[in-house]
């Protein structure tokens, strides 16, 4: 009988291989659709009047010039949800109406012939100010910090900061609604298949099953996609008003603007060391900004959880920006940058260097023999004892280089997901499942799972997924879904196999617990000379296929995916101290992470979390103005993304060894890019010789930083 | 964007008579990879766009009585390309190619590097050229980073744009322009002007001219351009500088600074010049050029970093020209 638990590594074929995206040729020649790719016969487009103020009160809205133009259907006004009365807007960029016309032309048309008159407030935008905090505070102690610092030899006090970012998805938010027979059909642009009807089913006055949402390719969401958001309600009313589909995707800048952003946060840290490098005490005051959402930040100290005598205090400024979305790996980047820039300035006070003060406090992380491991890996990686120098590189000229690392923890315990697996009488399978590929390749991991789970090539096996129709998975947050959905689809392709390895027993007489799928065939266990070709054994089932389900947890509750990783990274940088402009130079990261399922869309992972780490380090910040509310680099030309000619070299390393492997599947989505923030910054300080207090690190600050010291 | 009529003349004189004489009322179309973004954006809003795509004789480059004659919708690929800029005229090559983009170097004209209007994300965000809101200025206690640190007391406080500017500038290059009543050439410089109301544009090209080419003396100089960018892609610079002497052995002559993004207009250095000429050309006289170039800046809140750079983009273009 086949056996739910992960196959030994000598049984695995497809587990651990480098295999290419099975939907890539469809992605690369258009082929897959996506939202904004999905039109429907006699479709409307709507478009969002956003509000240009970031503190108001709409009075009046005159829609009449709008609804009398040639070509538009309808024009939605903005009300609020409680009141019915026009809305208060809290930031800018929100909505305060929506036209649906015949082309996208006509729509923003009509929207310039919308009038509207606001009652203009100040907004709150300076959330550098700690003084602006009005969230929640939250504050602990642990030990006695007093005497911790006065047990230190040094201790030093520094400034840091990481802007607010957006999530800026490669696929815009947004989807196409339709009504046809008293049903409501939806494709959206989303991370949460299963769950996205629950978003709209008010608005659509539908019970659930009456609504079929369906998202086959999916441009990224990075946290900011899991709900139908006001777009989504949006769109479902302005269809249902015309009887017509309606396509409401957001504009790049609207995009920006008001899909998502990561909070903020400063902080003063003061931290504790002796000459030895053993670290005292801890102390930190935090604040930032979750926009209009409360916010603060509570992952101080990062990954050195243990440092004894802690006093930290964290506390949020409500600014007048839309809400902050769950930003991969929410919080950890910000805890990371804070931690391990602080610890390094004081490794760098008391001339200690930076690898070896680390290692000398890995006792105050949980994970010091991962860590320990990692560390010594990147240092090869990177060339750390041939390039390593104390801070401030020497070398005369402008260019100088450095070195600089961080290490960051996450948990990636498969969600609740549920797949079924159907094995039909001539040898196919079909794999479902609600769940979504982001374009991290699950389509093509659960794939693999299914076809390794029955000894056959993954051409014999389609993976559907997408649709809300198919049974229920996660939403695809917190690194999740590739635990979630491998262990899902080896319940369910285990215990269809099981049946099937039951009707071919008698035929091969082998008792079917002592049957296995191998290598196309269903055979005595490591015996191929007793076996059935697998379309043979698939024929004896009769007419009727096999159709099992799975879940995580599976039925037998046997762990096929566990929680907790640590990752290490170090980074080279060069930094010309004239020009302030820093470049990356080479870039190593070695990854915990269980067992590998499909190890190239593995690495996938690490390179895209590195582009997008680079880019939060030296290039990424949402600017806004202080007197209007307004983003003022809602596009891509000063909403800066690092380009290939920026990012230097990547090499990846994964901890594949069985003791890592063993663990199951966990998942590998956030913890590559927790930090690259600190690690850059690290290097930057190490080249220059002086902190660099806030990311992203762009030539006006490296140079302001340079004007209070450093090497120049 | 508002529906408008699209014209495709086939000489300068049809296209002229096809323009009108205020402002915002009619555009001309070269590459379009500014103006089409303006459109979209609302930031004019014509009745008619004017193509000169199909105009004759206003693409490409011939030397000529000394001089080299670039037609203003040359594209920037060309202008990368010729063997006489190459060999002539460093600091337009550095300053095209660095704009770092082929699908805007492919599509980009020479006229229109020239004549695209402002990046200040106030005015592109439609708050007016100058950047009000209810009647305020914007950029002085706003985020001004990438503003002016020259003739910047306002109401203009952005920067003018154009790469290929300070190079034809520093090289003594004259445009000219056809209107209804003929043509004119002006020295680029002039072709500049800070704009004092928010409905002038940045330049003193009337709302009926076209510019048909630029003219560069073939005279030798020595030349070149430094950029500061952040990054190595499609982005914009900092800050640049472009500078272009006469070699008399090894001392500089009729030297021309000129820096790019740091006032409304290209923004001629004549106290670097001065730094510059009669001296041997070095290290030295590199950095003295640079700290004079920097001289009299008047920083906003958050561009003093402009003032140190515009210090390296001169030391760095000068010890450039000598390569
Ligand atoms: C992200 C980004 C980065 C960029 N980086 C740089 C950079 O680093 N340096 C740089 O210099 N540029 C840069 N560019 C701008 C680019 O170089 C210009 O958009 C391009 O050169 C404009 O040329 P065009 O032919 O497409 O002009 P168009 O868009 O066709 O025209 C631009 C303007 O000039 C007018 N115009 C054009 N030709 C004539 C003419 N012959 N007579 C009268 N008026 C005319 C038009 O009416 C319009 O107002 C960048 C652009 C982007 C989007």
């Amino acid at each position: 009988m086949a056996k739910t638990a992960w196959p030994a590594p000598d049984r695995r074929k497809l587990i651990g291989s480098y295999t290419s995206r099975l939907d890539g040729p469809q992605k690369a020649t258009g082929a897959a659709k996506y939202a904004f790719d999905i039109n429907r016969p006699d479709m409307l487009y709507a478009k969002i009047l956003q509000c240009p103020h970031g503190n108001c009160k709409v009075l009046e809205v005159d829609t009449k010039e709008a609804e009398a133009m040639k070509g538009v259907a309808a024009v939605l006004v903005e009300k609020d949800a409680r009141s019915g009365a026009l809305p208060e807007i809290t930031f800018a960029g929100d909505t305060v109406a929506t036209v649906a016309a015949v082309t996208e032309e006509i729509a923003y048309e009509a929207l310039a012939k919308i009038k509207v008159k606001y009652e203009v407030k100040p907004p709150l935008m300076d959330d550098r100010n700690p003084a602006n905090v009005s969230g929640r505070e939250s504050k602990t102690a642990t030990g006695d910090a007093v005497a911790g610092f006065a047990a230190a030899d040094t201790t030093i006090e520094g400034y840091y900061g990481l802007a607010c970012v957006t999530h800026c998805c490669l696929e815009a938010h947004g989807q196409v609604c339709e009504w046809r027979d008293g049903d409501l059909y939806v494709w959206p642009s989303t991370q949460n298949v299963s769950g996205y009807a629950g978003g709209v089913k008010d608005t659509a006055a539908l019970p659930l099953e009456k609504i079929h949402v369906d998202c086959q390719y999916m441009g990224g969401g990075f946290g900011s996609k899991f709900a139908a958001d006001a777009w989504g309600n949006i769109g479902v009313t302005l269809s249902k008003m015309t009887g017509k589909p309606v396509k409401l995707m957001l504009d790049r800048d609207q995009e920006l603007k008001i899909a998502g952003n990561r909070p903020s946060s400063y902080a003063k840290v003061k931290v504790g060391v002796k000459k030895d490098g053993t670290i005292t005490a801890w102390d930190s005051n935090c604040w930032g900004s979750g926009g209009q959402q409360r916010f603060s930040l509570r992952t101080l100290p990062y990954v050195f959880t243990g440092i004894p005598n802690q006093n930290t205090l964290a506390n949020g400024v409500i600014t007048n920006r839309g809400a902050q979305r769950a930003w991969r790996a929410p919080n950890h980047p910000q805890g990371c940058l804070i931690t391990m820039a602080a610890l390094e300035d004081a490794a760098a006070a008391i001339g200690m260097d930076s690898l070896e003060f680390f290692k000398k406090n890995l006792s105050l992380t949980d994970k010091a023999d991962i860590y320990a491991e990692q560390l010594d890996i990147a240092a090869e990686m990177i060339g750390y004892k041939q390039k390593a120098h104390l801070r401030g590189d020497k070398t005369p000229g402008p260019i100088k280089k450095g070195i600089g690392m961080s290490m960051h923890t996450w948990g990636g315990k498969g969600h609740p997901s549920q797949c079924s697996v159907t094995i039909n009488p001539d040898g196919s399978v079909v794999a479902q499942l609600g769940s979504q590929d982001l374009g991290t390749g699950t389509r093509t991991a659960i794939t693999m799972v299914v076809a390794e789970t029955l000894g056959i090539p993954m051409d014999k096996v389609r993976t559907e997924l997408g649709k809300n129709s198919y049974p229920a998975s996660g939403a695809s947050g917190g690194s999740t879904t590739i635990g979630g959905v491998s262990a899902s689809s080896r319940d369910a392709s285990t215990k269809a196999l099981n049946v099937l390895l039951d009707k071919v027993a008698a035929s091969l007489g082998v008792p079917k617990d002592n049957l296995e799928a191998w290598d196309g065939k269903i055979q005595e266990v490591g015996n191929p000379a007793k076996s059935v070709a697998w379309e043979k054994a698939c024929s004896m089932m009769g007419m009727m296929p096999i159709t099992q389900q799975g879940s995580n947890p599976p039925g037998d509750l046997t762990e096929l995916t566990t929680d907790g990783v640590g990752g290490v990274q170090m980074a080279e940088v060069s930094v010309d101290i004239e020009t302030g402009v820093v470049r990356m130079e080479n870039y190593a990261v070695v990854q915990d992470v269980g067992l590998i399922i499909d190890m190239k869309t593995a690495e996938s992972q690490l390179f895209g979390a590195m582009v997008m780490g680079v880019t939060y380090a030296l290039y990424e910040e949402a600017i806004y103005d202080n007197k209007t509310g307004a983003m003022l680099n809602s596009d891509m030309e000063f909403y800066r993304l690092a380009g290939l000619g920026d990012i230097g070299n990547f090499k990846v390393h994964f901890m594949t060894d069985e003791k890592y492997q063993s663990r199951g599947v966990i998942g590998l989505g956030e913890p590559p890019v927790i930090s690259p923030g600190a690690a850059i910054s690290n290097a930057v300080a190490n080249a220059i010789g002086v902190r660099v207090s806030e990311l992203p690190l762009t030539p006006d600050r490296v140079l302001a930083a340079l004007n209070q010291g450093g090497v120049a | 964007m508002k529906p408008f009529a699209y014209a495709n003349p086939k000489t300068i004189e049809e296209a002229v008579k096809l323009l009108g004489d205020a402002w915002g009322k009619t555009e001309v179309l070269a590459g379009g990879t500014d103006l089409v973004t303006s459109l979209k954006q609302n930031l004019t809003s014509p009745d008619k766009v004017v193509s000169l795509k199909d105009v004759e004789g206003l693409s490409g480059i011939v030397a000529a009585d000394g001089s080299l004659k670039i037609g203003a919708t040359t594209k920037l690929k060309d202008l990368i390309a010729n063997a006489e800029v190459k060999k002539n005229f460093p600091c337009l090559v550095t300053a095209a190619e660095s704009i770092g983009s082929p699908q805007i170097i492919n599509v980009g004209t020479v006229g229109g590097d020239l004549l695209q209007r402002p990046r200040c994300w106030f005015f592109r965000q439609g708050y007016g050229l100058f950047g009000t809101y209810e009647g305020a200025a914007l950029v002085p206690d706003g985020d001004n980073r990438y503003h002016a640190i020259f003739d910047n007391k306002g109401p203009a406080q952005f920067v003018n744009p154009s790469s290929l500017a300070p190079g034809l500038i520093a090289l003594g290059a004259t445009v000219r322009v056809h209107g209804p009543s003929g043509t004119r050439d002006l020295p680029v410089a002039e072709l500049f002007a800070t704009p004092k109301a928010d409905t002038d544009r940045e330049y003193t090209l009337k709302p009926n001219e076209i510019l048909t080419y630029v003219s560069i003396p073939m005279k030798g100089l020595k030349n070149a351009t430094y950029e500061i960018r952040q990054r190595i892609g499609l982005d914009w610079p900092m800050v640049t500088a472009s500078v272009a002497y006469e070699d008399s052995g090894g001392k500089a002559a009729n030297a021309k600074v000129v820096l790019g993004h740091v006032a409304p207009t290209p923004w001629v250095s004549d106290k670097a010049a001065a730094a510059l000429n009669g001296q041997a050309v070095g290290e030295d006289s590199a950095m003295k050029a640079g700290a004079a170039a920097a001289e009299g800046a008047t920083p906003l809140s958050m561009n003093g970093y402009k003032v140190h750079q515009v210090k390296v983009v001169v030391k760095r273009a000068v010890m450039a020209s000598m390569a």
